[in-house]
């Protein structure tokens, strides 16, 4: 039997990031909100026994229960795809704050160059830089368009930061200034200065000092105590959902949050979204949500199943190339990492925080020439001194067995002597990259789980060499006695934790032909749908993903309102 | 070890010095759920004496943790003695077993990660690519029974001897075999089971000692990891190694 509720004015599927600041925007404005989160809910006081390396970061406290839901995977369409048993390259995260519950809170804003991917690479080397293969697409908004998102997201988050001599404009400094650095981040910092490169100190959702918010929020400063990225923040230094937007949209009075409640699927009639179906875990009952709007906002591979579930939009396929759901599935090319062993200098690893770190962006976007070389983009180089847990962090030097006498040596002696420095590389769409349902596997509530299409490709494999040619010579100028460069990429592989920046399947843009929603992030096909999240990105970045997904949720919001009041499609 | 970084194991800061020195507080306003509610505990200290330290392992009647909720008596010993070569005792400090990793082993077996309660284990079971990671049905308490059962069989088939029995390099060269994928097991590869015997061994030598492994803290002191620490605030950018007495979070649960 299902209950239909009361309809309400928006209703909100998932409540992380995306849909945290929906729902406080909205709620901010006088509409009632319901807020629909199939995990738990949070507050800092959970993170009292948070410093815990085996249970958050090995078993996974904080993420998704695979025995509900997972993916299948397969890394080209000749492959069987099987699911992802266990968690590996990606871990996403479940309960109110979703994945901004434990994320490391390294907030960029992309590149002025990747809001105009196509449009500037054409202009610069021509349309044949790539195969055909490669889907280049413009996003349908300009950086200097969402400059005003992109601000107000930092002032919300209360971002710590210096400016990126090589980003993008800035009608604002950073609300916060940069976090502390170490001795080992100066010594980055000076062999890249070296080097002839413009290091900046990564800009940080750790707070560099107290804050309050313009919604009135206050936090604490972060105390580098190194158990950040995959924990929750026991200060709420860290700006998450539950300590920023969850409280600001629950003081209105106009946001219910339902907790534990599984949205199974979107109901429309028509052109229109009529409300949700979701299922109370804890009872097993089942609920009808009438809405006047669906905010669909349950992370990147969600997103796109909830689409594909209730038979919303056009589903891509690779043989016509025609559809658009499931779409330009990317990645983050993390590549070209070159470690460093230190036999005369130590350093204190053990402390640190999410992003405290240096980054330089002399390899990233368009900022160098690529006439010469068989690849677009590139990515941030960084380093990061995030807190080394000793289960986790173990190196050695190359060839040393990971057994015995020898591994615990140097182990031990390089616990508190490594460096590591890698770019976040960009990643573009492509053919046969992309979300669809899979045939033969289910979820707990006997659904299709989504299926990923996915591999690394030659554009990939040309960056991480040339990534790996600066990340050696400045680990090299860093002083490092041992260096170890890896210039290969692939073949995709789902059991080594690479990076949560899962992007693409619900892609924006201009045209309803080759996109799947607007610059609002509304629905071509059903106006009062609005999906935010990285979902909406035709392509990924070389950085991180949540500064332009918290700039697209403010747009997102301010469209929902203007949908609100008058209806219609908005471009 | 610099002697300014010795300075830092002598400062014992309470919670209250610890709040007022941390800047948590706006307008005086304590902030935070979880840092709020240690100011009940007024007179606490947030480090924890750590004097006391016993150097034998813990395993008698004083250690109530040292007893069995999975393994038999024979799996725990083969355990013991595997562990001990992929983390032997050296001059830095003790091996695998003096720091009670098999215990742990064990009591991790019998936690829901022993039996995949958390992970997608709906058939239909095919063996997969390489890229395509673990597809077997079997959970890791099968794993282990399989594989310790096989590092005995494979001992006694080598050497005519329980793996127990064996010298340590005889030890070694029968683990390596595993290692190597050269040894032939049901349901997963030897190679499988021995990167899980591994991991879960480093586990058992850095996890919290709340854990049953890491005992002493002895793991920590080898690396110089300081456990549960509240705030590097006014270290993170001192030139010198700090030195730290290790916290357990045990500390944090008052009673
Ligand atoms: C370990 C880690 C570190 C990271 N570090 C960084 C970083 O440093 N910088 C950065 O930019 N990004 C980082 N990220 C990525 C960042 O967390 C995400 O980009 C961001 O949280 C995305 O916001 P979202 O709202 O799309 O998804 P989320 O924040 O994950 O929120 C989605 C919510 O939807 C809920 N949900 C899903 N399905 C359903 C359903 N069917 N019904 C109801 N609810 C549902 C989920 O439980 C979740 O709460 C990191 C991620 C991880 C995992």
């Amino acid at each position: 039997m299902v209950t239909t509720l009361p309809k309400t004015d928006v209703v909100v599927v998932g409540v992380g990031w995306t849909g945290g600041i929906v729902a406080a925007e909205l709620s901010k404005k006088g509409y009632k909100v319901v807020g629909l989160e199939r995990g738990k809910g949070r507050t800092t006081a959970d993170y009292l026994m948070v410093h815990d390396e085996l249970r958050y970061t090995k078993r996974h406290e904080m993420m998704q229960d695979l025995s509900k839901e997972t993916i299948t995977f397969r890394n080209h369409e000749k492959m069987r795809a099987l699911p992802m048993r266990q968690h590996g390259a990606f871990v996403v995260g479940t309960g109110v704050g979703g994945s901004g519950a434990h994320w490391s809170g390294q907030n960029y804003r992309f590149l002025p160059y990747d809001f105009q991917i196509k449009t500037m690479t054409e202009e610069r080397y021509g349309k044949n830089k790539l195969d055909s293969n490669y889907i280049l697409q413009d996003w349908g908004i300009t950086y200097d368009e969402l400059e005003p998102y992109f601000d107000t997201f930092e002032k919300m988050a209360g971002i710590s930061g210096e400016e990126n001599p090589l980003g993008g404009f800035r009608s604002n400094p950073y609300p916060t200034g940069p976090m502390k650095t170490s001795p080992l981040l100066q010594t980055f910092k000076d062999a890249t200065t070296n080097l002839g490169c413009h290091p900046y100190m990564v800009p940080s959702a750790n707070l560099s000092e107290d804050y309050t918010n313009p919604d009135g929020i206050s936090r604490a400063a972060c105390q580098y105590c190194g158990f950040c990225s995959r924990y929750g923040c026991e200060y709420g230094a860290k700006a998450d959902p539950a300590v920023t937007v969850v409280p600001t949209a629950e003081a209105t009075g106009n946001f219910e949050l339902r907790t534990h409640s599984q949205v199974v699927e979107i109901l429309h009639t028509g052109n229109k979204a009529t409300g949700v179906r979701y299922v109370d875990v804890q009872s097993g009952e089942e609920f009808i949500q009438p809405a006047e709007v669906v905010v669909v906002s349950s992370f990147t591979l969600n997103n796109t199943r909830l689409l594909l579930l209730s038979n919303m939009g056009t589903p891509y396929d690779s043989k016509t190339g025609r559809g658009v759901i499931g779409k330009n599935y990317a990645y983050q090319n993390n590549c070209g990492e070159t470690v460093g062993l230190f036999d005369d200098r130590q350093f204190n690893l053990y402390m640190g925080a999410g992003s405290m770190g240096v980054a330089i962006d002399d390899f990233n976007g368009d900022n160098f020439d690529h006439t010469d070389l068989n690849f677009i983009h590139g990515g941030s180089i960084f380093l990061l001194q995030t807190g080394k847990g000793p289960i986790g962090f173990n190196p050695t030097k190359d060839g040393t067995k990971n057994w015995g006498k020898q591994f615990k040596e140097e182990s031990i002696k390089y616990y508190s002597s490594q460096v590591a420095i890698d770019a976040q590389g960009a990643n573009l769409g492509h053919r046969y990259h992309y979300l669809d349902l899979d045939p033969t596997y289910k979820d707990a509530w006997g659904m299709p789980l989504l299926r990923m299409t996915y591999d690394y490709e030659d554009q990939d494999r040309e960056m991480a060499k040339f990534i790996g040619d600066q990340t050696e010579k400045i680990v090299k100028e860093m002083g490092a006695t041992h260096t170890y460069t890896n210039r290969e990429q692939g073949p995709f592989d789902i059991v080594p934790y690479q990076s949560t920046h899962n992007t693409g399947g619900v892609i924006m843009g201009s045209d309803p032909e080759t996109s799947a929603i607007n610059n609002y992030m509304q629905m071509w096909d059903f106006d009062n749908v609005f999906v935010p999240g990285a979902s909406a990105f035709p392509h990924n970045g070389g950085y991180n993903p949540t500064g332009t997904i918290g700039a697209l949720s403010y747009r997102a919001a301010e469209g929902i309102d203007k949908y609100l009041k008058n209806g219609g499609s908005l471009v | 070890m610099s002697e300014k970084g010795q300075n830092f194991t002598e400062k014992k800061s309470t919670r209250r010095n610890f709040l007022k020195n941390s800047g948590l507080t706006i307008g005086g306003v304590v902030l935070g759920g979880a840092v709020g509610s240690l100011l009940g505990k007024d007179n606490a200290t947030v480090t924890e004496e750590t004097g006391h330290q016993q150097h034998a392992a813990e395993t008698s009647s004083s250690n109530t943790n040292a007893a069995l909720m999975f393994f038999s008596p024979e799996q725990f010993q083969i355990t013991e003695a595997a562990v001990e070569r992929i983390f032997p005792a050296d001059d830095n400090g003790p091996g695998a077993k003096e720091l009670l990793v098999a215990y742990f082993i064990d009591h991790q077996l019998a936690s829901g990660w022993g039996t995949g309660a958390k992970e997608y284990t709906s058939g239909p079971f095919f063996p997969g690519e390489g890229t395509q990671g673990y597809q077997s049905s079997l959970n890791r308490q099968d794993v282990f029974t399989i594989g310790l059962a096989a590092l005995e069989s494979q001992s006694k088939a080598t050497y005519e001897k329980s793996f127990i029995e064996l010298s340590e390099e005889e030890q070694d060269a029968v683990l390596t075999e595993f290692d190597d994928g050269k040894v032939k097991m049901k349901g997963v590869s030897s190679d499988f089971f021995f990167s899980l015997l591994r991991s879960t061994t480093i586990e058992g030598v850095y996890a919290d000692p709340l854990y049953g492994g890491n005992a002493n803290m002895a793991g920590w002191k080898m690396k110089n990891f300081p456990g549960h620490q509240m705030s590097f605030m006014s270290m993170i950018e001192k030139d010198e190694v700090i030195k730290l007495d290790p916290i357990p979070l045990s500390s944090q649960h008052g009673h």
